[in-house]
């Protein structure tokens, strides 16, 4: 791709012979095509990408299902990326992708991001195009599956159906069916979607989908890689006084706060902890500190949760050690917790092994826990039952309408915005944005809180 | 012989030596284990998987590329240890003694030079094979016996881990085409799973996740009572199958009996618990409340209020959502293998290695093949209720 100031070839001739959605559509991306690009487009067309992206990413977060997904990246798609001409939009479409790479490569971090919107992109884009398209899409992935042949679909038949059945299809409409080494679709695997024998996996087709995005997925991976070295190695520094700042600019404007380095104004201490849990902590949190405090001790899975938690909130790491070794030394004594759990404590902070400072955890990545026996860890909205739920919620202050209304969503798996109601209803105030992030809820709840404060100052200094 | 009759001839003396061998681990007979127990020579071969070989095909760089590593004495522990031969393994077990001995992955290059390339930050040392794992302890399932809580097993709750072997070996084996499988107690409360094959071995973290999922049926956490969810018409194959071809005649004619679960209100209302319907199970509850009569043994209690479970469920007059399946999510909940999903995610997962002895028991993590294990349990259980 040559970055030019002047006249542009258009995509859609470079992007036929080289992976640019042969069957007209839906590119792959799978070689930067020969085009020139003019400067400001370079930044504008990924900016529209990078629109799409976060709308998915906020999809995502919210829970929606894979319908409701659909409609929204139809509507993402069309609102930001699509051009009257459908060779501008497929030029559109190409350039900024590849401009988005390059924002993207720098961190593991950037790179997991990046590669989880564009797969959830791809996967919806794909499953609106029409069977042909898939089928050329497919073959253009090369993958060599050949339909099973009629005699072994017929020995294997009432199993395929059995499976069918048990994730709630008709028992009889498929009957091109593909076989796989089951590495192929973990996906597929994993939930159970699919029969297995032998260490083949038995596809629908209307599986299929699951088989392309995985190799989407692997690919973009690889060139991801392959784009930081190039990256790092020459472009950097070619381009440092034209495309560079350009890049970085557009990361930082697009990657939310992820609360690894609290501001210092926002400390806390051990003693304040019990009483910020009652007035600040999301339940999640509050959750673990009781169930710390009942029993003095947490699993891996809850130490890693809670525990970085705090460290985002602003407790240091001296006072950490305090926190933990208070209630761990009555289970297992002070020797024991200074032996095997102040180093886990210290690594968190960055201070040993490899030292990178952890991340507290988003949302969406506690959600996706799997909390296992003895575990605490996890979303309440998602992890637990409807009477533990009820329970926590009237402990908070939470009942009537309101505790209804927070129950409703996560009924529809909404957990966000299950706590974002929470918020609402335990701080009286409304939260637009979302909860997306405990140590959000923390610091959105401490603002509330001051500025109720000042508020009652204010009036009775009057 | 002869030792015995000396034993009689001296008296006392020599019975006081016998009993003072310790029980439970002992650093000394360590030392002893090392120096003239542990198979070294199969151990190696077995972790070269044929690469220490003459032939072309054979890497010789493989086995020194294996993480291996070392807890010592006072807890000083030792990463990223690897050895080019077996008598380099020998001799650095027998001078440090480890108490514990874990494996980890075969890298990309051997692990003592991997600050070499860390320095360039694109992932160069990397792990590129690795068994896949499966660590199951008894102890998860605390919550569904009464015999033994913690690290204790007994003849009464140890079946719990043969159905483990059971239902994963199978499913190993039929589902997904795995042929070389090591079951090893791991020397204290569970058992460890290694699947050899070179398949196996080349699995990324995102496959092995998926076959973990592909196992998960208790969803646990201590947040929610009900812990098995079974949806849908019908179970997919590879559940329908654990369920009447091990599960349902392991909870009918064993768990019942062995833990006397309905033999108690307390222990009643533990499985009503898991009825979502609540109207449901306080007709069992109350059912069972007036039927306490001194009459009814108490082989009879358990056996008699399971089918009473069992009829009022699949009666078909209660047609609600969720009862559908109930009676099946109640015996995957007793029974069904609890697995510790971490360890089975990560190719750089540490795991202790078979043949050690167990820091905590002093006994010795050994192989165990499912026929002879069942055969064995079944002859133990046998013993057991002749008495």
């Amino acid at each position: 791709m040559e970055i030019v100031r002047s006249q542009r070839q258009l995509a859609a001739e470079a992007a036929a012979a080289t992976g640019g959605g042969g069957a007209g559509a839906l590119p792959t991306y799978r070689v930067a095509p020969q085009l020139e690009v003019r400067l400001e487009e370079f930044e504008l067309f990924a900016i529209d990408r990078l629109r799409v992206l976060k709308g998915i990413s906020d999809g995502l977060s919210r829970g929606k299902r894979p319908e409701e997904m659909e409609k929204l990246v139809s509507e993402l798609w069309k609102a930001h990326m699509r051009h009257q001409d459908p060779a501008e939009t497929l030029n559109k479409d190409i350039i900024s992708h590849f401009v988005l790479r390059l924002v993207y490569c720098r961190t593991e971090e950037l790179r997991k991001w990046f590669l989880s919107m564009e797969m959830t992109l791809f996967r919806y884009r794909f499953r609106l195009e029409s069977p042909e398209s898939q089928r050329l899409l497919m073959s253009e992935f090369q993958l060599p599956y050949k339909a099973l042949p009629h005699s072994e679909f017929e020995a294997v038949k009432d199993k395929l159906s059995q499976v069918a059945r048990s994730i709630g299809q008709s028992a009889s409409v498929e009957s091109v069916f593909f076989k796989v080494p089951f590495e192929e679709v973990p996906d597929l695997v994993a939930s159970r979607r699919v029969f297995l024998s032998k260490g083949y996996a038995y596809v629908a087709m209307s599986q299929v989908v699951s088989l392309v995005v995985t190799q989407f997925r692997s690919n973009i991976s690889k060139a991801l890689v392959l784009t930081n070295r190039k990256w790092t190695s020459t472009i950097k520094e070619q381009e440092k006084d034209r495309l560079t700042p350009i890049v970085e600019a557009l990361s930082n404007a697009y990657f939310g706060p992820d609360y690894s380095q609290p501001n210092d104004a926002a400390e806390i201490s051990p003693k304040d902890i019990d009483q910020l849990a009652r007035t600040s902590f999301p339940l999640c949190m509050r959750h673990m500190l009781e169930k710390l405090r009942e029993n003095h001790h947490l699993k891996n899975g809850g130490r890693m949760q809670f525990g970085l938690f705090l460290k985002g909130a602003g407790l240091k790491l001296e006072d950490a050690l305090t926190f933990w070794r208070a209630e761990f030394s009555q289970k297992v004594g002070s020797e024991r917790f200074d032996k095997e759990y102040a180093y886990s404590i210290r690594h968190n902070y960055g201070k040993e092994g490899k030292r990178t400072d952890y991340t507290p955890y988003s949302c969406q990545k506690i959600i996706s826990a799997t909390p296992g026996v003895g575990d605490y860890h996890g979303c309440p909205y998602r992890h637990f039952g409807e009477e533990n739920l009820r329970a926590a919620l009237n402990n908070m202050g939470v009942s009537g309408n309101a505790l209804e209304g927070i129950l409703d969503k996560v009924k529809n798996r909404h957990y966000q915005l299950a706590c974002t109601l929470t918020f609402e209803a335990t701080h009286n105030v409304s939260c637009d944005t979302g909860i997306n992030h405990p140590n959000q809820y923390f610091s959105e709840s401490q603002k509330v809180l001051q500025a109720k404060n000042q508020t009652v100052q204010n009036q009775s200094s009057t | 012989m002869e030792d015995e009759r000396a034993m009689e001839i001296d008296g006392q003396q020599q019975q006081e030596d016998t009993a003072a061998v310790p029980k439970g681990f002992n650093a000394d007979y360590l030392r002893i284990y090392y120096g003239k127990l542990f198979p070294y020579g199969d151990f190696f071969k077995w972790l070269c998987y044929g690469n220490d070989g003459k032939h072309p095909g054979c890497d010789q760089s493989y086995i020194g590329r294996r993480e291996l590593s070392f807890t010592l004495e006072n807890d000083i522990y030792l990463r990223f240890q690897s050895f080019d031969s077996a008598a380099e393994l020998e001799s650095s077990i027998k001078e440090k003694c480890p108490f514990k001995i874990d494996i980890g992955p075969v890298y990309s290059v051997d692990p003592a030079k991997r600050h070499a390339y860390a320095q360039s930050g694109n992932n160069v040392f990397a792990p590129v094979e690795r068994e896949l794992i499966f660590d199951i302890d008894i102890s998860d399932y605390d919550d569904v016996r009464y015999c033994c809580s913690g690290a204790d097993t007994c003849l009464d709750c140890w079946p719990l881990m043969t159905i483990v072997i059971k239902i994963l070996d199978t499913s190993l084996r039929g589902d997904f085409g795995f042929n070389h499988i090591l079951w090893v107690y791991s020397g204290r409360r569970g058992v460890h799973c290694w699947v050899c094959d070179s398949r196996a071995r080349k699995l990324s973290n995102e496959q092995r996740s998926a076959i973990a999922d592909y196992f998960r049926v208790y969803k646990g956490g201590e947040n929610t009572s009900k812990k098995v969810s079974l949806t849908g018409p019908v179970l997919h194959p590879f559940l329908a199958r654990s369920y009447t071809d091990v599960l349902k005649c392991f909870f009918e004619d064993k768990l019942l009996h062995s833990q006397q679960l309905f033999s108690s209100e307390e222990r009643c209302n533990k499985i009503l618990e898991l009825i979502p319907d609540e109207n449901v199970a306080s007709e069992l509850h109350d059912k069972w409340q007036g039927n306490r009569r001194s009459s009814i043994s108490k082989e009879d209690v358990n056996a008699a209020r399971w089918e009473q479970l069992k009829m009022t469920l699949q009666s078909g007059k209660h047609k609600a959502q969720g009862l559908r399946r109930c009676v099946e999510e109640i015996v995957f909940s007793y029974t069904y293998p609890r697995l510790d999903m971490e360890v089975s995610k990560h190719m750089n997962h540490l795991l202790k290695a078979p043949f050690c002895i167990h820091p905590k028991t002093g006994r010795v993590s050994f192989q165990l093949i499912p026929i002879i294990v069942m055969i064995l349990i079944l002859r133990l259980f046998q013993l057991y209720h002749s008495y």
